[in-house]
């Protein structure tokens, strides 16, 4: 299997796939350039252990390095309280993903549409579908949104995507975009 | 729809042939008229006569389209690239290609509860006439057919008067079928005003169809005490000849269980069923037993129990014949929808089919005639079961062990898996002799065998996940209350208030499929939290069998703990797939009984009446089939919430509200004729949720409605508020949106949402009398 694969085998997705994150400085440097970044959470950040910890623990110093702003899907946003993140807010996934459709939204706080997308912790084709809608809805002038799917499944929706990753892989990758959003 | 019908009844007629006295002449068909109510404004309605009704709720409800891929392939145009603004060859753009083929789907399946109507009601009126009266539920339910009569304006009385409907209901498949052909509709927003009318249809066309079997086969008549009877993998005696029924049209089964009775072999053989055949196997005579739903298709059969396999209609796995082989057990087909490639032994004497299934000379029969498989299934499952032994295909732990060290660990099986369970970590355990790996995926399991055909080495991983947990299985024996059917009259008499003024906080609807993210537990869950909350729980179909399948620290599954009738705390399971629309009617019977309004065509102004007051919720959590998406979209035109579970977000299109944009909420007072927000409620009309606490908390406010009362609606916030702060750990974020007075606050909880609506600056808003529809303003129709 190539690491570019659609992750669930008969996912295919038609002409426009997205171009894979071979290089974490890649997502990093559009985190930095990105004037209204979002990372949208869902429950599967707390599915897997990582030495005691959990991917939603990578997605708050994620966020918070990278100063985006997080929703949390589903029903956690308890879990970023308890963690002592209270910046989160709440939305469903579906939610979202209409909302970042419309242009006209104006976001969390009001300032306006966000220019670029991160997601993680979904079902696999949840997060396919919400990204093949927004691929095709979310227009951005004349230009579409950028998403960046996190999960370390290929998903041909976004526009850039972590290829299929081990575990251990994922964590390091993740972990290398947070250096790089430390450094000047 | 025209309807050529004419009747003349003349009462004296002098003729050059004589004089006539009493003379009636009818041409064509008609109903006789029963009720005393006068005809709405939309008699058989066509595909637009509710296309305004559609246009409000799909303002309110804009769709949001997830596409599964950027092409359209309908066509020898294409394929199409329709992505990001593109047209397609035919002028489609992409929003347009999702709505239609949600048409699609939705035709689909309201073509197939149609079918099955029209299957059943021939074949009834054929056994006992079409004078044959319809019988729902004696003196205690006056309206038999709330939905048909509110679609149709007719009530009928007979089965002959059923073939009348099922003649529009397969007119209005027909065109709306046709409006997915390569040019016609080319506005989205019309394709799902189609949608819309599909899921009525299919209303009428599976309230038809139980109609017909509730009559006919004395099936329990809106029975809240209808008994409970064994549902499960243990629930046959397997020393026992065993009949596997499996589908959802049960006339074969019937008559079945009419054989072995009438030749004094009842109870020498179990006859057992799986999805809705099974439950209305149970509903003519409970000591039929249920295995299981849809999911538990393979895995029983490759268990060997079954010695015959009687396979009709929908949702059946379409390769099972394949298994029925390997387990030598013949297979008997008796629809003409699901003929599986044989041979139509319909008019052979049953010796000769007898014989040759029993020795082999073929593998299965397609036989039309329900009574022949009644005789045929019997004699054979008798005569073939001590030599079969209930010979299994499960592989010994051993030949598991050994399979699994071959695996090439390429993954294809996790990849395949709709639940991407871990099964390759699964096999690596198992080459070692641990089976605990993959005896823990038995719960997450839809029973797809998707892993099976993707496993390059031909690794039957569906069966060692069976084997591993075959201890557990075998053990498995609940109890279950047959399917009650309709909601009795002087039932909605004494609810029908208390849900109209929100005082019974809901009615929740569990439906649909074993699609399930992570098994049938979470269904029975749902259920529970509602039915302890005083909430009205009803199901059918699936859902009703899987709710049945969890015990309690006691030994006690649900429907043992809680009442069958339709009340405050009620779990109810209303019967098959097609027992639906008892929970629409329900709904509907509420608009008529506690509010004396009209039905008959009276369509927009029940559904408006319904959306404003009632509050029901649907919620989906397996849903998978077509079916499921007319069933949804039947709820829809009637303006009533549906919430699917995660892999439900693949009908690729979802219909939600924006609970901020205030000029969404505004009802006209039907009293004043002012407009008058009312908050966002019911916030969604299609929702997929990703997991069941979210499902279970928007439930909680999805209840919600315009109408509530001060009472009433301090209930449901109490109720929403208090599973949010469970689940999610938070207040809602938007609570002040839905509190209108601060009578609506709840008394335990009055001084902290006090301080939150003081910090979000609200204010206090009128209740009014609410209608969507200006006709309804009372200065208007004076």
């Amino acid at each position: 299997m190539s690491i570019a694969e659609p992750w669930q085998t008969a996912e295919i997705p038609g002409p426009k796939k997205a171009f894979v994150v071979s290089k974490t400085i890649v997502v990093s440097s559009m985190i930095k350039r990105s004037k209204r970044p979002l990372l949208v959470v869902g429950h599967e950040s707390l599915k897997e252990d990582i030495d005691g910890e959990m991917p939603i623990d990578y997605m708050i110093r994620l966020a918070e390095k990278g100063k985006i702003p997080i929703v949390a899907t589903a029903h956690i946003i308890g879990e970023f309280n308890k963690r002592g993140y209270s910046k989160a807010s709440s939305f469903s996934l579906i939610e979202i993903g209409e909302r970042l459709k419309d242009p006209d939204w104006m976001g969390l706080d009001g300032e306006g549409q966000y220019d670029l997308v991160l997601m993680m912790g979904f079902p696999y084709y949840m997060s396919w579908l919400v990204l093949s809608g927004l691929k095709h809805y979310a227009l951005r002038g004349d230009k579409y949104l950028t998403t960046i799917s996190l999960d370390r499944y290929y998903q041909p929706h976004a526009s850039w995507s972590l290829p299929n990753l081990s575990l251990e892989k994922w964590e390091e990758n993740i972990s290398s975009m947070m250096k790089e959003l430390e450094a000047e | 729809m025209t309807i050529k019908n004419v009747k003349l009844q003349v009462d004296e007629l002098e003729t050059g042939l004589g004089t006539f006295k009493g003379l009636n002449v009818t041409i064509g068909r008609l109903i006789e008229e029963n009720l005393d109510q006068p005809l709405g404004p939309t008699p058989f309605p066509s595909i637009t006569d509710l296309r305004n009704w559609d246009r409000k709720l799909l303002s309110r409800y804009p769709p949001f389209y997830l596409p599964f891929c950027d092409v359209c392939c309908l066509c020898t145009f294409g394929k199409c690239d329709l992505s990001q603004g593109k047209r397609g060859a035919c002028g489609l753009d992409m929003s347009a290609q999702q709505s239609r083929i949600v048409l699609l789907a939705a035709c689909i399946g309201a073509a197939t509860h149609t079918g099955h109507a029209r299957h059943l009601v021939h074949h009834l009126i054929e056994k006992n006439g079409g004078n044959y009266p319809l019988n729902v539920g004696g003196d205690e339910v006056d309206i038999d057919a709330p939905v048909t009569t509110l679609v149709t304006g007719q009530d009928p009385k007979t089965l002959g008067d059923l073939d009348v409907i099922l003649d529009y209901t397969e007119q209005e498949v027909t065109h709306l079928l046709s409006c997915c052909h390569t040019g016609m509709e080319g506005d989205n927003i019309d394709f799902e005003s189609k949608v819309l009318h599909a899921g009525m249809i299919d209303q009428v066309g599976m309230e038809i169809a139980d109609l017909a079997q509730i009559s006919a086969y004395n099936f329990p008549r809106g029975d809240p005490d209808a008994p409970l009877t064994d549902i499960g993998w243990g629930v046959c005696d397997i020393s026992k000849p065993v009949i596997l029924v499996i589908g959802h049209n049960v006339p074969p089964a019937t008559e079945i269980n009419d054989y072995l009775l009438d030749h004094k072999l009842y109870g020498k053989v179990e006859v057992a069923g799986i999805c809705c055949t099974a439950i209305d196997m149970t509903r003519y005579n409970p000591g039929a037993k249920i295995i299981g739903p849809i999911s538990w298709q393979l895995r029983f059969i490759r268990s060997g129990i079954p010695d015959v396999i009687v396979v009709d209609e929908q949702c059946i796995r379409t390769n099972l014949i394949e298994d029925a082989q390997k387990i030598g057990a013949p297979f008997i087909a008796v629809s003409e929808k699901n003929c599986q490639g044989l041979d139509d032994r319909t008019n052979d004497p049953a010796d000769e089919i007898v014989e040759d299934l029993i020795t082999k000379k073929v593998p299965g029969v397609l036989i039309l005639d329900p009574e022949k498989v009644g005789e045929v299934a019997s004699r054979v499952a008798i005569e073939i079961s001590p030599k079969r032994k209930k010979k299994g295909i499960f592989p010994s732990i051993e030949e598991i062990v050994e399979g699994s060290k071959r695996c090439r660990s390429c993954l294809a099986c996790q990849r395949a898996c709709p639940n991407n369970l871990p099964i390759p970590e699964a096999v690596k355990m198992a080459a070692e002799g641990d089976l605990s790996k993959f005896s823990s995926l038995y719960e997450d399991c839809v029973g797809c065998a998707r892993c099976e055909s993707a496993c390059p080495i031909n690794l039957p991983l569906h069966s060692y996940i069976m084997k591993s947990s075959e201890d557990r299985i075998e053990k498995e024996k609940f109890k279950i209350r047959t399917g009650r059917g309709a909601i009795q009259d002087i039932e909605i008499r004494r609810v029908g208030g208390p849900i109209v003024l929100g005082e019974i906080p809901g009615v929740v609807a569990l439906v649909g499929c074993a699609n399930y993210p992570h098994g049938g537990e979470e269904v029975a869950e749902i259920a529970e939290e509602f039915a302890k909350r005083n909430f009205i729980v009803t199901a059918t179909g699936c859902a009703a069998m899987s709710m049945a399948m969890v015990k309690d620290e006691d030994g006690l599954t649900i429907y043992e703990k809680y009442p069958g009738n339709f009340d405050a705390g009620g779990v109810l399971n209303i019967g098959s797939c097609v027992s639906n629309p008892h929970i629409a009617g329900a709904a509907i019977k509420i608009a008529r009984i506690f509010a004396k309004r009209n039905l008959k065509a009276n369509y927009e102004e029940i559904a408006d009446y319904i959306h404003n007051r009632v509050g029901a919720v649907g919620i989906a959590w397996g849903a998978m089939s077509q079916k499921a998406a007319s069933i949804a979209s039947g709820f829809w035109r009637l303006g009533i919430p549906v919430i699917v579970g995660p892999h439900g977000i693949k009908y690729r299109r979802m219909l939600l509200g924006r609970r901020e944009r205030e000029e969404d909420w505004y009802v006209y007072d039907a009293r004043t004729g002012e407009k008058v927000y009312v908050g966002p409620v019911p916030e969604h009309l299609f929702y997929a949720a990703e997991t069941k606490e979210e499902a279970i908390v928007l439930t909680a406010k999805l209840v919600m409605r315009a109408n509530d009362t001060s009472k009433g609606r301090a209930i449901k916030l109490t109720h929403w508020i208090d599973l949010h702060r469970r689940l999610y750990g938070t207040l809602p974020d938007d609570l002040h949106l839905y509190v209108r007075k601060k009578s609506d606050i709840p008394l335990t909880m009055r001084q902290e949402l006090l301080e939150n609506l003081e910090e979000k600056d609200w204010k206090e808003q009128e209740i009014p009398d609410p209608t969507l529809l200006k006709r309804m303003i009372r200065s208007e129709s004076d």
